[in-house]
């Protein structure tokens, strides 16, 4: 609330300032006429006009202007963030690293079915698949090279069982490109990881899907 | 000999340190004008930042293109510190060791010296953007150089001494400042062209060419021009608080003036730079300096 004050405070001696460089400025933005003179004004050849002409270009006041322009914007409150400390806000849509989920039994939901390894435009995506001890038909290989997806989302698209998701988190840059190489384990771990957010997510945007 | 040995040691150190800091405060100030914050995660408030700078630059691979000429390549920076740290040698240090009776003699030999290290950089890299960058600089340097002198001989009429502290201890710096107030604000101009900053700062020019002379240069090397390059701001400053003012804190306001107007101004074009320095500044400095030193010497 204290910067609030502090913000609106810098904006009203702004917009005080601005007024006393450039008056008659905001009388222009209230009239709205449908038309604008765009052809170059006479110059004024009355002595007082070649007058303030010449004051304007002998003692720099266009110059000393910009200068009080730029100084003035030091007062502005900053518009970047302070990032690593403060992030932006995100879309429940925005699209960042991959994660397998599970059924909260705790079932993985993929069924190897490679939707997503077909629609894959950069074929990231390789998938095994073998008949599971109790005959459910499960992946025994799900690796996403993550040096080659272009984050377009298709496979989450293709997913019938909401399995591969591209969850929230864009913050897993590493040292060497063999970490980029993501398996099974690390998507699930993932999934388990980002479950919370993932699910908020889906519940968020279940209704344009 | 030692006391002066020590005495310039510990100037020069003060002079870097001043350097860093300063580079510091132009990214602080150039980030606030710009309505975001300059570096600020380091330590408290960013404020080790330059020391981190410094040690990341020194640690780096030295790197040398294939064609370049080795020797000269590897030398030009260092040389280009010297220059710009034995330009200290006009102010006195801490222990009083030096004053030199001739000193505006040196500052002017030295600052012309500067220009040859400039076209050392470019050429002795044997790349295209690195040779065009130290002609546009070594031009501009040159032409404004005229202009400074002629405006630091009328400075010295004014005082009527050579050596900057007694140019410093005579001035009446209101009489100096309002009196020739378009000779001052040409001076700024000049020291702005002279430096090779915004808006002058041709031998940058990145929009054009990619870095100007120092495009080869990276790690020390390119810290070294970099330090040269902040060292002669501050002498420059220096120099118009001793011929404008006469107080030796009015340099700061000066420094200062240096970011602001990086921050404010575009870029000039290279040719009204060119026209400005020989049709405007050149015939003006000279005719303050015809017409008015007579009248100095009849009152």
């Amino acid at each position: 609330m204290a910067s609030m004050r502090v913000f609106c405070a810098s904006r009203a001696a702004q917009n005080l300032m601005l007024r006393a460089i450039r008056p008659g400025s905001f009388a222009a933005f209230a009239t709205k006429s449908h038309w604008k003179d765009v052809s170059r004004e006479d110059i004024d050849l009355s002595a007082k006009g070649i007058a303030s002409r010449s004051a304007t270009s002998v003692f720099f006041i266009e110059l000393f202007k910009g200068f009080g322009v730029v100084f003035g914007m030091i007062f502005k409150e900053p518009a970047t963030i302070n990032y690593p400390f403060e992030k932006g806000p995100l879309s429940p849509r925005f699209r960042g690293e991959h994660a397998l989920r599970r059924y909260p039994s705790g079932e993985e939901r993929c069924i190897a079915c490679k939707l997503c390894e077909a629609i894959c435009p950069a074929q990231a995506i390789t998938i095994e698949a073998e008949e599971r001890a109790d005959g459910s038909r499960r992946t025994t290989r799900y690796d996403i090279d993550m040096t080659k997806c272009i984050y377009c989302g298709f496979c989450q698209e293709a997913c019938p069982v909401d399995a591969i998701v591209e969850g929230p988190n864009f913050e897993y840059s590493t040292e060497t490109r063999e970490e980029l190489l993501y398996n099974k384990e690390k998507l699930l771990s993932n999934g388990d990881k980002w479950e919370a957010e993932i699910a908020a997510n889906l519940q968020a945007d279940y209704l344009y899907r | 000999m030692i006391q002066h040995l020590i005495s310039t040691i510990i100037t020069y150190l003060l002079i870097l340190l001043g350097v860093a800091f300063f580079t510091l405060l132009e990214r602080k100030a150039l980030g606030y004008f710009q309505i975001r914050k300059g570096p600020n995660k380091l330590g408290i408030m960013g404020i080790p930042q330059p020391l981190a700078d410094a040690l990341k630059l020194f640690t780096k691979e030295w790197v040398t293109p294939n064609f370049s000429n080795y020797f000269p390549f590897i030398l030009t920076p260092t040389i280009m510190l010297i220059l710009a740290l034995s330009m200290w040698q006009l102010f006195p240090s801490f222990m009083l060791t030096s004053q030199m009776t001739l000193g505006m003699f040196l500052f002017l030999c030295i600052s012309s010296l500067t220009v040859y290290t400039t076209l050392m950089a470019g050429w002795t890299s044997n790349s295209k953007y690195a040779l065009l960058g130290a002609i546009r600089a070594m031009a501009q340097t040159i032409s404004y150089e005229v202009t400074m002198t002629l405006i630091i001989m009328f400075y010295l009429f004014l005082t009527m001494e050579m050596d900057i502290v007694s140019v410093r201890m005579t001035n009446s710096p209101i009489w100096t400042i309002t009196l020739f107030f378009p000779l001052s604000v040409m001076w700024l101009a000049v020291i702005l062209a002279e430096t090779n900053r915004a808006p002058f700062d041709f031998a940058e020019g990145e929009s054009e060419l990619v870095s100007g002379f120092n495009i080869e240069y990276g790690g020390a090397g390119f810290a070294f021009l970099f330090m040269a390059e902040y060292s002669n701001i501050l002498m420059m400053s220096l120099m118009t608080s001793c011929l404008l003012t006469s107080t030796l804190i009015m340099s700061i306001p000066v420094a200062i003036i240096f970011l602001w107007a990086r921050g404010s101004l575009p870029r000039y074009r290279y040719d009204l730079l060119m026209a400005m320095a020989w049709k405007s500044f050149l015939p003006f400095s000279l005719a303050t300096l015809i017409a008015l030193t007579p009248l100095l010497f009849y009152f």
